[in-house]
């Protein structure tokens, strides 16, 4: 082995464990007992024990905030996918006048702070009535996670070679058919990216899902996980906040690891031609 | 497939004064065009010269700006490509990747909503007719690119439309692919008996496939006639030059003398040569130009008028020698038999037959 791929290897790791790190403390911590024992500095946990995954999986607000968490970031991803794509077929296939300010206007909107648009975001809850419901969670969602998904769509479909789309029209086609049944086979790749990534935004959201949903039958993974108390008011239950890291973390992977083979080819489509 | 109860004769396709601009490029000008039904005809000409936008207009892709276009007399400026009963080949194939060959021919027919018996003997068909049948369940990309046109026409013809319309359909194969495909395309408008618009800027293929060639030239119709009236008589220049291949030679001239059915012209102050066409607004001393087709130029024999130059070049292919001659920068190309003595460096007699010649005027129109 030359002193090349040597320090590529050595590099690599460094990545390996720059990026994995944190996972793994998250999971050695889990199986901590709580207490002093925390803050031992062990890389291999020495006594592991599961009570606190099993004080997680015990306590009521687990399971319905998972399944809302669950309920909501998939429906947040298919509301997306569907107004992405009718969208990004107009704006990517259709010459209209404002098009490309249309675009930049998308673009412009994503970049706005979560925190800057809370309150107004709240107001328009309010005054919408979905206060503390399924449907405010998922709007506020959708409206963050559209602008992302609109723009890597519309490239995509501009990728697209046009004679398909001719040729589909010569055949009968009309905009709906040419969208649902020659070009969506072609998008998979890159819905399922884009899909996952909304997926896994909504996933991990904690700002919106504490202001604008109050009761446990409707809020989320992350505001039930920062419920957590210790037995103080000055402990911080970190074991037991480790535990349910590592859980929630669980089916975002699973998720992941079942598209994975797409996403890489969806992050690669439309690089080169063909 | 041979359910076509129509009057021969009938234009099926009308097109008038129509105009089209892209922004501020008028891309067609002023283009009137009858095409008979069942007509083979290609529209040729080089790139830039608005023949695939013709043909986009027709199939109903590009809208027009002015004129109309009738499909067997009805007027199709406004209907949507699918009620122009067409279908169309692209040079790309545009086949549709994530279904099989068959999924691919059927398409056009489930939208239609027809029949599933329907749909797989039209399909199975067409198949058929291609030789593609065993390759029905494979995908495009497990296809080469010869088969790939074929499942492209064959998308075509299960729809059976009234107009077939091929763009460049032969240009993305190989020249052995080429010549087979263009073969069938003959076989096929026969079996057909389909009206068929091609467009092509190889003139070879047009003067094979052809009933009517319409030679197109920065969107004007250059001259519309069979391969073998534009091979013989073009109208211009432009048509002269484009047809026939290695092209006509064009030497520039003048007028010595005219009289009432000739003209005669010197042959770069070497030779004179009475040539039997007119042109009423030329007069002596015009400056016109001469074409004559390489393999019409006799090689060290007898002629109306004659010419000596060395020789630059000798291309040998077999059947025929190409030999390359210039003589004050006016180069041209003879054609002589295959196993030809001449080397370079030789100075060959160069034949002029009165007959063969074409005169053109300054402004590139052919004297008649």
């Amino acid at each position: 082995m030359s002193w090349k791929k040597i320090s590529l290897v050595f590099l690599l790791l460094i990545i390996l464990v720059y990026t994995c790190f944190p996972f793994y403390w998250a999971i050695v911590s889990a199986l901590k007992k709580a207490g002093t024992g925390t803050f031992i500095v062990e890389y291999w946990p020495s006594e592991p024990v599961l009570k606190n995954f099993i004080y997680v999986l015990n306590r009521p607000a687990f399971g319905s905030t998972f399944f809302n968490s669950f309920l909501v970031s998939t429906l947040t991803v298919l509301f997306c996918l569907l107004i992405a794509l009718t969208a990004s077929y107009a704006l990517g296939r259709i010459q209209f006048k404002g098009r490309t300010v249309l675009l930049l206007g998308i673009l412009g909107t994503s970049m706005f702070p979560q925190v800057a648009i809370l309150s107004g975001m709240f107001e328009l809850v309010r005054s919408l009535g979905v206060y503390n419901t399924y449907q405010g969670l998922i709007m506020s969602y959708v409206v963050f996670s559209l602008p992302f998904t609109v723009w890597i769509l519309t490239a995509f479909i501009r990728d697209l070679p046009i004679e398909i789309e001719e040729a589909a029209m010569v055949d009968g086609a009309n905009s709906y058919v040419i969208l649902f049944k020659v070009f969506l086979p072609l998008m998979w790749p890159a819905m399922v990216t884009t899909g996952i990534l909304a997926f896994i935004g909504a996933w991990n959201e904690f700002l919106f899902a504490l202001t604008l949903t109050i009761s446990p039958e409707v809020t989320t993974l992350p505001v039930f996980m920062a419920s957590f108390r210790g037995e103080s008011e000055f402990e911080i239950p970190w074991p037991n906040i480790m535990a349910a890291s590592v859980l929630v973390t669980i089916p975002v992977l699973i998720v992941v690891l079942i598209f994975q083979n797409r996403i890489v080819k969806g992050l690669t489509a439309g690089a080169v031609k063909g | 497939m041979k359910d076509r109860s129509k009057e021969d004769e009938v234009a099926d396709i009308n097109i008038n004064t129509v105009n089209k601009y892209f922004g501020d490029v008028h891309v067609i000008k002023d283009v009137s065009l009858d095409i008979k039904s069942q007509s083979f005809t290609v529209l040729v000409g080089p790139s830039g010269c608005g023949k695939s936008t013709m043909l986009r207009m027709i199939a109903g892709l590009e809208d027009i700006n002015s004129g109309t276009i009738s499909i067997d007399g009805q007027v199709v400026n406004d209907l949507p490509p699918k009620q122009r009963n067409i279908a169309m080949v692209f040079q790309s194939y545009a086949l549709y990747p994530h279904m099989t060959v068959f999924d691919n021919m059927a398409f056009g027919l489930k939208l239609e909503k027809r029949s599933k018996d329907e749909i797989n003997e039209r399909v199975n068909e067409a198949a058929r007719i291609l030789q593609i049948e065993d390759y029905l369940q494979r995908k495009p990309k497990q296809l080469s690119g010869g088969q790939r046109q074929r499942v492209a026409i064959g998308r075509a013809i299960t729809r059976k439309p009234k107009v077939f319309l091929f763009d460049e359909p032969l240009s993305n194969l190989d020249a052995a692919l080429r010549v087979q495909m263009r073969v069938e395309l003959a076989k096929l408008h026969n079996e057909l008996e389909a009206t068929m618009i091609y467009v092509t800027h190889d003139q070879t293929e047009a003067m094979t496939l052809a009933d009517d060639i319409v030679v197109l030239d920065t969107g004007i119709v250059s001259q519309k006639g069979s391969p073998l009236e534009l091979y013989d008589r073009p109208n211009n220049m432009f048509v002269g030059g484009f047809i026939g291949s290695p092209k006509m030679n064009f030497i520039s001239s003048k007028i010595l003398s005219k009289s009432s059915d000739a003209t005669e012209v010197d042959i770069m102050g070497m030779s004179k040569i009475s040539v039997s066409k007119m042109s009423a607004s030329s007069s002596e001393g015009d400056s016109v130009t001469l074409g004559i087709r390489p393999e019409h130029l006799v090689v060290n024999g007898d002629a109306d008028g004659s010419w000596e130059s060395k020789v630059f070049v000798v291309e040998k292919l077999g059947d025929v020698t190409y030999l390359y001659l210039e003589k004050d920068g006016e180069p041209l190309v003879a054609e002589t038999e295959g196993h030809s003595e001449i080397k370079v460096g030789d100075t060959v007699k160069v034949g002029f037959p009165a007959g063969r010649c074409q005169l053109f005027d300054s402004s590139g129109q052919a004297f008649k």
